[in-house]
């Protein structure tokens, strides 16, 4: 049974990472993006990995598409964006993304229910009572067999990662900054 | 269990849909979001590798292509906004007439 959800789950993703580098508005391959990563996540849950799930839903479809999409905002200003912006809101351009995102809902209700016979602690720990009712059953790697060896052999990596995050960040702030371009079109001794 | 030959082509798959939008799209945001599904596949990749292996290290690997991904969106869309600051175009052909 888990396979079959996994083919439903991969082919939302699939159709929606297609959709996605295929779109002409930016907007809609975002909203096509999002949805594939939440099939994935949905995918790290089917394999026992719900730490790496949880990550995926609030780096990759939370941090990094908030990222995306104040970008793209950014690009589009002025009355060419409004008219835009009234051409983007019309609800049966969004059916795709949508009938992606309820195939997924649907597979989630259908993990929840009674139907798919791990309901009755669902609630309470929801890893445990899959891996108790199910027989063929997944055993989940979870949070604290993943934290324990970052702070042992894989300290090294951690704080190599740190570093890089400072020096993206340092980055991000230096080749973003305005007042730039004077100094870029004027010398180029500012560099 | 999911078969791993399954995961296997579903990661290839993933990944070839976006090798297929760094090469056809010359927009630099559709790029940026096509090395974002590649990556994700690579995720789909470690994670089902430390699955069967049986232990966390996939997932560590995971975490680190996480900190990459975030890192790489970062300077890319200041790069995005820089050439779109300059050129008021998104594509990327525009710049092979930059003098550097």
């Amino acid at each position: 049974m888990i396979t079959i959800l996994f083919f439903i789950a991969a082919a939302v993703a699939l159709t929606g990472a297609l959709l996605t580098v295929t779109r002409r508005n930016a907007v809609h391959a975002l909203l096509y993006l999002v949805i594939t990563m939440l099939a994935i996540a949905l995918i790290f849950f089917l394999l026992g990995a719900p730490f790496a799930a949880a990550l995926q839903i609030i780096v990759y479809a939370g941090a990094v598409m908030v990222l995306f999409v104040f970008v793209t905002m950014m690009l589009h200003q002025g009355q060419a964006s409004l008219k835009q912006e009234a051409m983007l809101f019309q609800p049966e351009r969004s059916v795709g993304a949508t009938l992606l995102c309820f195939i997924l809902l649907g597979e989630l209700l259908f993990l929840l229910s009674p139907l798919s016979g791990f309901s009755d602690q669902a609630n309470l720990n929801q890893q445990q009572s899959i891996a108790s009712t199910l027989p063929n059953t997944v055993e989940t790697i979870g949070a604290k067999e993943i934290g324990r060896p970052l702070f042992g052999p894989y300290l090294l990596l951690v704080e190599i990662s740190a570093l890089m995050l400072l020096s993206a960040l340092i980055g991000a702030f230096h080749i973003g900054r305005r007042h730039q371009e004077k100094s870029m079109t004027g010398g180029e001794d500012d560099r | 269990m999911i078969a791993e030959h399954y995961l296997l082509f579903f990661s290839i798959a993933l990944f070839s849909i976006g090798v297929y939008g760094v090469m056809v799209r010359r927009n630099l945001l559709f790029m940026l979001i096509s090395i974002e599904v590649m990556l994700n596949a690579i995720a789909v990749l470690f994670v089902a590798g430390s699955r069967y292996h049986n232990n966390s290290d996939g997932q560590i690997m995971y975490l680190l292509i996480l900190t990459l991904a975030a890192s790489e969106v970062a300077i890319g869309l200041g790069l995005l906004i820089q050439l779109y600051r300059r050129r008021h175009t998104l594509d990327v052909d525009q710049l092979s007439k930059m003098k550097g």
